[in-house]
């Protein structure tokens, strides 16, 4: 009886035996209209600021859009550009010249150097983005990085010319070095021959570098024509500047970093010194003590090239600042990594290669990128000794005549291009972060 | 790489320096080229145009130099100095010769060991209004907003006026000329006061100039001028005499045009001496017996070069006042080549 009960129970219960068809959810919920509601209406003082937000947005935008697109381009002063926007669009618009940009384009990218050889320095741009990618890009094959040693060599005669003998010579010295090395270690043991590894190519360079190269000279000359530093200005000089000291500041700032963790009290106390002493002080003084002081320590008439010694100046600075990163990573390192590469029996120089610099320079990927873009908008700083970067050369042409009272394009277009630069070293620095992430977290 | 540039040149500077203690003159036939410093960039003054060539009234004393020297215009480096680097840099010896609308003072003349060879340009310190500030007069700006750039003698001069006329005003400080512009044409200040020269050519690069007015009042002394090392008199009597040969050459109706054909000779006893057609006086200064020649009829005289590059006829449009000839009321007085 009972279960004819339950029988008819569940015989008159409803049950859906068909799916029910995918609806559509509620407006509200879905797409644009949630997203608008979650994020910018969920509460009415969310709504005031959202529309007060893009309130100012468009009335920014609606000023500043019609000055840049509606711009000048072909003009050749500041007056004409004018009269050129009131016959255009009638008096009282404010639009951009940036006629300014097209008439003195070489100028910012290439200061005053002779336009018949602008090809050598977009030339050694290109070999520099050649020589670079083996570095960047540990896919490329290793072979590249041959490239890589002989480039600062190459760009340094293909922007300053002169006698390919005198970068030669000085490259020789490097390769003297690796020869005493190679030789000195069975005979004198390691330290012996590290000590004589720098010594040698010094006394080399010193002495006998500049004749050397003087002699083959005189026997087989080739060369290009020599371009003297007071010729380059612009964003070359910002790139040059910029450059050579990323470049030469690492290798400086990671010898510095096992410096001053080093155990020998010397090297130790020389490096805290020199890192101290140079992080201590602004960059703008190091600059005027590279253009103004030293000309009073070194013989007179003697010229030590400015950008030079703004260049050793640069790298000096950011050397400093590489340590104090580096030994970030350093410190960072657990100690079980010092004390496996002791058990695996490697010498320090072969542990801090193979072990610790790696994992080290990984950590401190961060801090060293965003110590270069430091440095190579720090070049903007060159102005006040004078030389004529793209901000130097700002002024300079708003003291012509023709664009006197030019002001917002030169900078919005200064601006635009370092940000294009240090952006792309910033994504840059990200790619490698995630490429390199083994993860300890 | 660091270091081998790093002592790679210091072996060049090494070989370089054997020739430090020849005197300017012969160092600088040797080189061929006068390091000539400039400002890095002041309207009508100095500056590169699209070419990259140099020019402007303080340029052209470099070329006339060079002419001098050289024989050639065209033989100048010039080394652009800010107003931190300009005293070292000539000090130093990088640079033969400052021509950087340098005012002649006390202090700089005597404390820093220069020779200011003289005077290429009487400027002095001028204020520029709205006209619709309805300001006639420097003495009815009791209470104005000021726009001055910092650390300049323009900014003692203007504290020493406003007080001595027992007046009161604010100061806006801003760093170049360049900022200025905007800070005045934005209205952050009533007046905007330097040198007369840099107000007129400020003044020119307006899109409405007539709505603002220099006023009258100067009311600093600003002789601005080319100046030497200490200690080379010779290379300071070169400076000096080329450029009171090109005053001289305007007062005596000497132009680029015409000193070719005085230069063969004329009834001017004083023309056929600076020409070099009778005397020594080029051989006394250890130079050829046409250097003035040669600077005439590359750069022009006084006039000319004043009319090229700042006189009324350019944007800047500065009359001659004070640096008009003396026969013409104005300060400007050669002595005599004799």
């Amino acid at each position: 009886m009972s279960d004819t009960h339950a029988e008819s129970a569940l015989a008159t219960a409803f049950v859906r035996k068909d799916m029910l068809p995918e609806r559509e959810p509620p407006v509200a919920e879905k797409g644009a209209v949630k997203w608008l509601r979650e994020n910018l209406f969920s509460s009415v003082l969310n709504s005031i600021l959202t529309v007060l937000s893009v309130f100012v947005i468009y009335w920014v935008l609606s000023h500043v859009l019609g000055w840049i697109f509606y711009g000048i381009w072909d003009a050749d002063s500041l007056t004409q550009c004018r009269e050129i926007r009131d016959e255009r669009y009638g008096e009282g618009m404010e639009v951009a010249c940036w006629a300014v940009l097209t008439d003195r384009w070489d100028q910012l990218t290439f200061g005053f150097y002779p336009s018949e050889l602008y090809w050598r320095p977009v030339l050694a741009l290109i070999l520099f983005l050649g020589a670079i990618a083996p570095v960047l890009y540990a896919e490329l094959p290793r072979k590249l990085l041959a490239f890589t040693a002989a480039s600062p060599f190459i760009l340094y005669w293909l922007l300053w010319g002169g006698s390919i003998w005198g970068p030669i010579a000085v490259a020789a010295g490097f390769i003297i070095a690796w020869l005493v090395f190679k030789t000195a270690v069975p005979i004198i043991g390691q330290l012996g021959a590290i000590i004589a590894t720098v010594v040698v190519p010094i006394l080399y360079w010193m002495f006998l570098a500049g004749p050397l190269a003087g002699v083959i000279d005189g026997i087989l000359p080739i060369g290009i024509e020599y371009v003297p530093s007071d010729d380059f200005g612009g964003f070359m000089l910002a790139f040059v500047i910029g450059i050579a000291g990323i470049i030469l500041s690492l290798p400086l700032g990671v010898v510095l970093a096992l410096g001053r963790q080093s155990d020998l009290f010397i090297i130790n106390k020389f490096s805290v010194i020199f890192i101290e002493v140079i992080r201590g002080v602004p960059l703008i003084v190091w600059l005027f003590t590279a253009s103004l002081l030293l000309n009073y320590f070194l013989p007179p008439g003697t010229n030590f090239d400015l950008m030079l010694r703004v260049i050793i100046m640069v790298t000096l600075f950011s050397s400093a600042y590489i340590a104090e990163v580096v030994r970030g990573g350093l410190a960072a390192l657990p100690r079980g990594q010092y004390e496996g590469a002791d058990s695996l029996g490697l010498d320090y120089w072969q542990s801090m290669r193979l072990i610790i610099l790696p994992q080290a320079l990984k950590i401190s990927i961060p801090g060293i990128v965003s110590t270069f873009i430091g440095l190579f908008k720090d070049t903007t700083l060159v102005v006040f000794i004078g030389l004529l970067d793209p901000i130097g050369f700002s002024n300079a042409i708003r003291a012509s005549t023709d664009w006197n009272g030019v002001y917002w394009e030169l900078f919005i277009f200064i601006g635009l291009c370092f940000f294009i630069s240090c952006y792309s070293m910033s994504r840059y620095s990200q790619y490698l972060e995630r490429k390199l992430r083994t993860d300890h977290r | 790489m660091k270091k081998s540039v790093f002592l790679g040149t210091l072996a060049v500077a090494g070989l370089a320096a054997g020739f430090a203690s020849a005197q300017t003159l012969a160092e600088v036939q040797e080189r061929g080229a006068l390091n000539c410093g400039v400002t890095t960039g002041l309207t009508g003054f100095a500056a590169p145009d699209a070419n990259g060539e140099w020019a402007g009234f303080d340029v052209a004393i470099c070329r006339a130099v060079a002419a001098a020297v050289l024989g050639d215009p065209m033989a100048v480096e010039f080394v652009p100095t800010t107003g931190q680097t300009r005293f070292t840099a000539l000090a130093s010896g990088e640079i033969d010769v400052l021509a950087r609308n340098t005012t002649w003072t006390f202090s700089r003349d005597v404390d820093l060991s220069f020779e200011f060879v003289g005077v290429n340009y009487y400027d002095g310190q001028g204020f520029m209004v709205p006209r619709d500030l309805g300001v006639s007069s420097a003495m009815e700006l009791d209470g104005a907003t000021v726009c001055i750039q910092t650390g300049t003698t323009t900014e003692l001069n203007l504290a020493d006026f406003f007080a001595s006329n027992n007046m009161s005003y604010e100061p806006v400080p801003i760093e170049t000329n360049a900022e200025a512009q905007q800070q005045y044409l934005a209205g952050a200040c009533d007046v905007y006061t330097t040198d007369a020269s840099g107000l007129a050519a400020t003044r020119a690069t307006f899109e409405d100039p007539s709505a603002h007015v220099v006023l009258p009042e100067i009311i600093s002394k600003e002789p601005l001028g080319p100046l030497v090392r200490h200690g080379d008199n010779e290379w300071g009597d070169i400076v000096r005499w080329t450029l009171n040969g090109l005053i001289s050459a305007e007062e005596l109706g000497i132009t680029s045009a015409n000193v070719m054909e005085l230069a063969a000779g004329t009834e001017n006893p004083e023309i056929n001496r600076m020409l070099g057609t009778e005397g020594e006086l080029g051989a006394m200064l250890g130079l050829e017996s046409d250097w003035l020649v040669n600077v005439i009829s590359s750069v022009g005289n006084y006039g000319e070069i004043f009319e090229g590059n700042i006189g009324e006829n350019t944007p800047i449009g500065l009359a001659r006042g004070l640096n008009a000839q003396w026969t013409d009321g104005g300060l400007l007085y050669s002595p005599p080549f004799r």
